[in-house]
């Protein structure tokens, strides 16, 4: 039996139907690769998987039945770290999975099931994170607008939490670092690409594109920062394990302008 | 909206709020149905931190810092020669909702200096919510303060708007209360509380066979003592603190370190430390209570009217009962597992869970993520090396705090610094 590589469009439904393949054709997969990252494939054997939403939906359908509500979760967030080689991880899950009567997704003795499920706990640390550290700023055409680069793509896990809590008022999340962005319209939440001028900045708020008051909420949320510490109980070490340096920069109340 | 003005308002009267220590933003049950802004149905989040490491979740402020009353612990009181403002109902309202909106916060705890009467100063603060529910389609967290003596109806309204309602006890005991406090009757506290308990027990009822019975404070009530004031023993505060748990169905009891504030010579004087040890040994004593079914005359009675410093209360009370050591991990049930020092609760589900499959060993318990510094002395499991010694228990303590590293290593004994 040949074995074979893959290349598919780094969506979950993707992956799922890399597995369909795989199961129908009895291939032995050595590994799989999101398309865009693939160079140089001339003389490589490569297989390019072209996502089936129906065939991606009968995996899931089964996965389901054989997994915890969290095992399944987990192989979709794994996906979101983008880190390379993570496909096999889960791909190798998803088998132990289908091969087995009982449900085996929480057996941590398994290296791909150890390694997916930490994985999908560290995306959920960075879903809290930008939960708690998205910074909307308000445009002049009255967008609640927020930049933010997180370590890992969790965008997608994100939009229901803003979608439910800002429900009247129109808002944009924009990843920089993935060039792509959540937009709400008061109905329905849809992804968004935008030429961002770099002006529009990551805090502040640049007088071209913000709201004449905006500023001045920043203002106010400094001064509230500042006057809700207490001096004689300080803590920086505890203060930075709480808000890593390497987010500073997106949170008003830390930044030096103004 | 005039910024300086409210900016200045802003920074005195949220200086005056910052002592009340609680932050929650969880627990409550108010999802956003009617397309309004907010929603805290989920866990609470923490926005930021301040520079002492505490969480910030919700604008917590005074809606003023006038106050007839003269209470020597507190910076509002009416004899300090403070800064005073006042925000007007429609400006909490708005920054409330503008900070909210750009995702700075969860909710509003509002509390208040007591100007002209109890009533009428707690009929502001339902005022600000009532409009924030009604008016803006809040549906964001808000954290009331009862005020001592205000009349049960306005309690009865101020739960149907807010989340959570809290009164500070503050002073433990009564004899400190009269000394410290001496404007204030200890009933005026009592009061809103046992209110808020009847209404939350009479909702529950109601809600089993109406539906729409309108929801009150479903976060429940909480309350604050402030650790380090009035002389008062470990004993006195935990046997309070049990008291409010048990008798007013608390959430929370918060413990404050006491931050001085004033050269009165009936209090701790300025510049003295902040008490932060104690008052960590006394949340672990708390934690003890409500998740490991201790109760609270087996840490504090007594001959032991003060936790020990050194160690936590779990082991401190652990060297006093050693006969009931060593207990085997694998056999015993659940509240037994508990007891054992250096175990806590994720620990012991884990080692349930395990159990079921295989015996384990020291190897497994380490993974687990037991503090096998302290526990293995306490507990035998599925090795052939016991760790267990015939120590005496003042011995053992001596090496457990030689093996260990705390974060208040400093604040603990000098001779420590011998070991080191």
């Amino acid at each position: 039996m040949n074995s074979v590589n893959f290349t598919y469009d780094g969506t979950f439904e993707g992956l799922l139907t890399c597995v369909f393949t795989a199961y129908e054709g009895k291939l032995q997969v050595s590994n799989i690769q999101v398309e865009e990252d693939v160079q140089n494939q001339l003389f490589s054997d490569i297989y390019n998987v072209i996502t089936d939403v129906d065939k991606a939906k009968r995996v899931a359908k089964k996965l389901q039945l054989k997994t915890s509500p969290n095992g399944f979760k987990s192989m979709k967030w794994a996906l979101l770290s983008e880190i390379k080689g993570i496909e096999m991880d889960v791909f190798e899950m998803i088998r132990e999975v289908i091969s087995n009567d009982a449900k085996v997704d929480t057996d941590y003795s398994h290296p791909s099931i150890l390694k997916v499920t930490q994985m999908a706990k560290k995306i959920s640390r960075e879903k809290h994170r930008m939960e708690a550290f998205i910074r909307f700023r308000l445009t002049k055409d009255h967008i609640y607008f927020a930049v933010m680069e997180p370590d890992f793509n969790v965008l997608p896990v994100i939009i229901p939490h803003f979608t439910r809590r800002y429900a009247d008022q129109k808002w944009i999340i924009y990843d920089l670092k993935r060039k792509i962005g959540a937009y709400y319209d008061l109905k329905k939440t849809e992804f968004i690409q935008l030429n961002l001028d770099p002006e529009i900045g990551i805090s502040g708020a640049s007088q071209r594109y913000f709201h004449k008051e905006e500023s001045n909420f920043q203002i106010l949320w400094q001064e509230y920062f500042t006057s809700t510490n207490i001096k004689s109980r300080i803590n920086m070490r505890l203060h930075q394990q709480h808000v890593p340096k390497r987010y500073w920069k997106y949170l008003s109340e830390k930044s030096t302008f103004g | 909206m005039n910024f300086d003005r409210i900016k200045e308002k802003l920074s005195i009267l949220a200086d005056a709020a910052k002592y009340d220590v609680s932050c929650s933003s969880s627990g409550s049950k108010r999802t956003n149905t009617n397309k309004g802004l907010g929603d805290s149905s989920g866990m609470g989040i923490c926005h930021s931190y301040t520079e002492d490491g505490r969480c910030v979740s919700l604008l917590k402020i005074l809606l003023t810092n006038h106050c007839i009353f003269d209470c020597a612990y507190c910076v509002t009181r009416k004899s300090n020669d403070i800064k005073r403002a006042a925000f007007k109902v429609e400006e909490v309202v708005d920054l409330t909702m503008s900070f909210y909106r750009r995702n700075y916060i969860e909710g509003l705890f509002l509390s208040s200096g007591i100007f002209k009467s109890a009533d009428f100063t707690m009929e502001r603060l339902i005022r600000v919510a009532k409009k924030l529910r009604l008016e803006e389609n809040f549906n964001g967290y808000i954290h009331l303060k009862s005020i001592p003596g205000a009349s049960d109806e306005l309690m009865r309204e101020a739960g149907l708007y807010a989340d959570r309602l809290s009164v500070n006890i503050e002073i433990p005991t009564k004899s400190g209360l009269k000394l410290l406090a001496p404007d204030k009757k200890h009933e005026d506290f009592m009061k809103p509380m046992e209110k808020v308990k009847n209404e939350i027990i009479q909702y529950k009822q109601e809600k089993k066979f109406i539906k729409s019975t309108p929801k009150y404070a479903p976060a429940g009530q909480s309350t604050q003592m402030i650790v380090g004031a009035s002389g008062e023993s470990d004993r006195d505060i935990m046997y309070s603190s049990a008291f409010f748990y048990k008798k007013y169905n608390m959430k929370r009891v918060y413990y404050s370190g006491y931050v001085p504030i004033s050269d009165d010579p009936r209090l701790p004087a300025l510049g003295s430390a902040v008490p932060m040890l104690r008052e960590n040994r006394l949340y672990q004593t708390d934690w003890l209570m409500r998740f490991y079914g201790f109760d609270v005359r087996e840490l504090l009675n007594q001959e032991h009217q003060h936790l020990d410093m050194e160690i936590d209360p779990k082991l401190s009370w652990a060297l006093r009962n050693r006969d009931l050591f060593p207990i085997d991990i694998n056999r015993v049930e659940k509240q037994i597992l508990l007891r054992i020092p250096g175990i806590g609760l994720k620990s012991v589900n884990k080692i349930i869970q395990a159990r079921k499959f295989r015996k384990l060993n020291w190897e497994h318990l380490k993974r687990i993520g037991v503090a096998l510094n302290r526990a293995k002395y306490f507990i035998i499991c599925d090795s052939r090396e016991k760790e267990l010694v015939e120590y005496s228990s003042d011995h053992l303590k001596n090496i457990i705090i030689k093996t260990s590293v705390s974060k208040f290593r400093k604040e603990i004994s000098p001779q420590l610094s011998l070991f080191a």
